[in-house]
Order: C-alpha cells, then structure tokens, then sequence
C-alpha cells in the first residue's frame, strides 16, 4: 500500500521530468573547459533539449558544475556554493583537472580535483573535454545512454606461464 | 510605414533562423567520429610491453604508478587526470601504448577509469625484483632471461659482485 506522499511524490516526478539546471564554477580552469560548455549550449549540440540551463545562482540550481583544479584559494568559496545548491543537488567534475588534479594534482596551490572537496556524482575527464563528450556525460546523468567505460585490466599472459613454471608460487602472489 | 517595417525585419529574421534548418547532432545517442589524429582514451598492447617505464617518466600529470616488487610490473593507469598529450605512446619503443579515438568516458564512479597492465619480467635471483637492465632501451630483452631460465640478478648485486 502506498502513503498518499508516495503517490504524491510519484506523480511529482512524472509532471516534473528531469530537467537539471546548473550553476558553473570555474575552481582554478585555463578556460578551456569552460569554452567547451558554452559549446555546448550551443545549437549544434543543444543541451537544453535535455533541460540543462545555465543559471546565475547557485540558489537556483540542482547541478554544479566545477570545472578546473581545487585551488587553495577557491576552496572556502567552492564549499559556500555547494551549501548553497539546494538539496537534491549533483556535482559534475568536467575535465581533467577536476576529475584528478590534472597536471597540478601535487602542486602546493592546489587541493586536487574536486572529488577531495565535494561529493562528485559525475565525472567527464578530458582536456579539455570535447563538447560530445559533455553531452554524453549530461545524457549518461539523465538515464538516456549506458556508461561506455569500465576499469580494464591488461595482462600480457606471462604471468601464468611463470606460475607454471614456479608451482611452489602462492597463487595469490602478485 | 514604422510598423510595416518593422514587421518586414521581423519577416527577414525568422526567414534568417530557419534557413538553416535542423543542426542539432546526434551526438549522445550515436557516438560521433571524431577528426583523424585526435587522441582520445590511451590504450596499452601487454603484449608488447616491455616494462621500461618510459611512458612514466614522461607522463605530464603523472598519472602511471609503476609497482615492481615481484616477479610482474604492474602498471596503474589512473586515467581520470589523463591530458591525452599522447607523449606516452610517442616514447614507447615498443609502440605498445597507443591513443585510441575513445572520447565518451564520463562516468559516475571513478574506479572506472583506471587500467592496470601486468607486464610479467625477469625477476632477479636475490632480492626477487624485476629485472632491468642499465637504460631501458638496452638488449637484452628483459624477458630473454624469462626465455632461457638462466639465473638472472639485478644491476644492484651485479655491480655489488663486480
């Protein structure tokens, strides 16, 4: 039996289909993957046929896009945003730096990527990230496409010939 | 004749915007080619591999962990800082690294993004490291000693020895 705030919420969802609406922040980016979401806003990749829009406020918005290093700077200003996205909210990492750290992930003026600060539900690696890829990470946010990567594990196929060869090897050994 | 002009622009305009008709690409649902050259996603042959670690020393964000206590090397890639510069698979001698045109790698969980690659080596009789030899592009291979099952000791105890 469903409460009636279930069913409330369920017909909620249906009359509100996902549109996510995002505040960016640019935490320390060279701009380059800032160029790359404004081409995206663009017609010829169009994101708001998705419902994404740039909004001027973090009050309004349910995405944060964080772009760029977490620099030691920016980091009190960064968290203030996040408090501010009301809940529910996502946090997207776009491009390397964000993701990771990039090329400053050791560097002393910089936290790292934004995963060290804020819980980042997405994560859109580049560098810069071509507009496509943007896209298809907001789509793989919204349930339209399936994920296309996964954690890959190459070997060259000596080891277990060495095994072979060495049985007194525990098989756990590296 | 102000609102007839007025009217007219308005005319040209909207005749302007839909000249081009439809632009918008297919992009998230059909995965786009993207133009010949571009280094998307590195992809590493094992194969191929000879365990130099060049492609660490030059990785700009340093993104390849080496781990060669064992008789393997281990390889992380920790692909979500990746800059795709592409001056792995340039000083790769063995042309074992190369980019792949893959592009579409957002993901949710960044576990995703990380490859390891188990490159099995010639460990050292003594300490039970791999084994190298002086510069990583000197013969023999380091898998010769694989190969012939000759005892092999790393430069450490060789030079110790000597």
């Amino acid at each position: 039996m469903r409460t009636p705030a279930a069913v409330l919420r369920g017909l909620f969802l249906r009359a509100f289909p996902k549109s996510l609406w995002v505040y960016h922040c640019n935490a320390g980016a060279c701009n380059g993957c800032d160029i790359e979401v404004i081409d995206v806003l663009t017609p010829y990749y169009d994101a708001e046929r998705f419902g994404i829009r740039l909004v001027g406020s973090p009050r309004h918005a349910d995405v944060l896009l964080v772009s760029g290093p977490v620099t030691r700077q920016v980091l009190p200003h960064l968290v203030r945003l996040w408090e501010a996205v009301p809940e529910p909210k996502l946090v997207f990492a776009i491009g390397g730096c964000a993701c990771g750290g990039g090329i400053w992930h050791d560097t002393y003026s910089v936290i790292g990527g934004a995963d060290k600060v804020l819980p980042v539900n997405y994560y859109i690696p580049g560098c810069p990230p071509r507009p496509e890829a943007i896209v298809y990470g907001v789509a793989l946010a919204l349930g339209l496409v399936p994920q296309k990567v996964a954690a890959r594990h190459l070997s060259d196929g000596f080891l277990e010939e060495y095994r072979r060869l060495n049985p007194t090897l525990p098989a756990e050994a590296p | 004749m102000a609102p007839l002009r007025f009217l007219r622009a308005k005319y040209r305009e909207a005749r302007l915007c839909l000249s081009a008709g439809r632009v918008t690409l297919p992009s998230p649902y059909e995965a786009a080619d993207p133009p010949p050259g571009f280094r998307g996603l590195p992809s590493v042959d094992a194969s191929r591999c000879i365990g130099c670690g060049g492609c660490a020393s030059v990785c700009t964000p340093g993104l390849i962990a080496i781990d060669d206590d064992g008789p393997h090397a281990r390889f992380t890639w920790s692909l979500a800082r990746c800059i795709y510069c592409g001056r792995c698979a340039e000083v790769c001698p063995e042309e074992a690294v190369t980019m792949s045109p893959t592009f579409e790698t957002a993901t949710s969980d960044i576990s995703a993004l990380t490859m390891t690659v188990d490159v099995f080596m010639g460990s050292c009789s003594r300490c039970g490291r791999c084994y190298g030899t002086q510069t990583p592009l000197d013969p023999p291979h380091p898998r010769a000693h694989h190969q012939a099952r000759v005892a092999a000791i790393c430069d450490r105890y060789r030079e110790a020895a000597s």
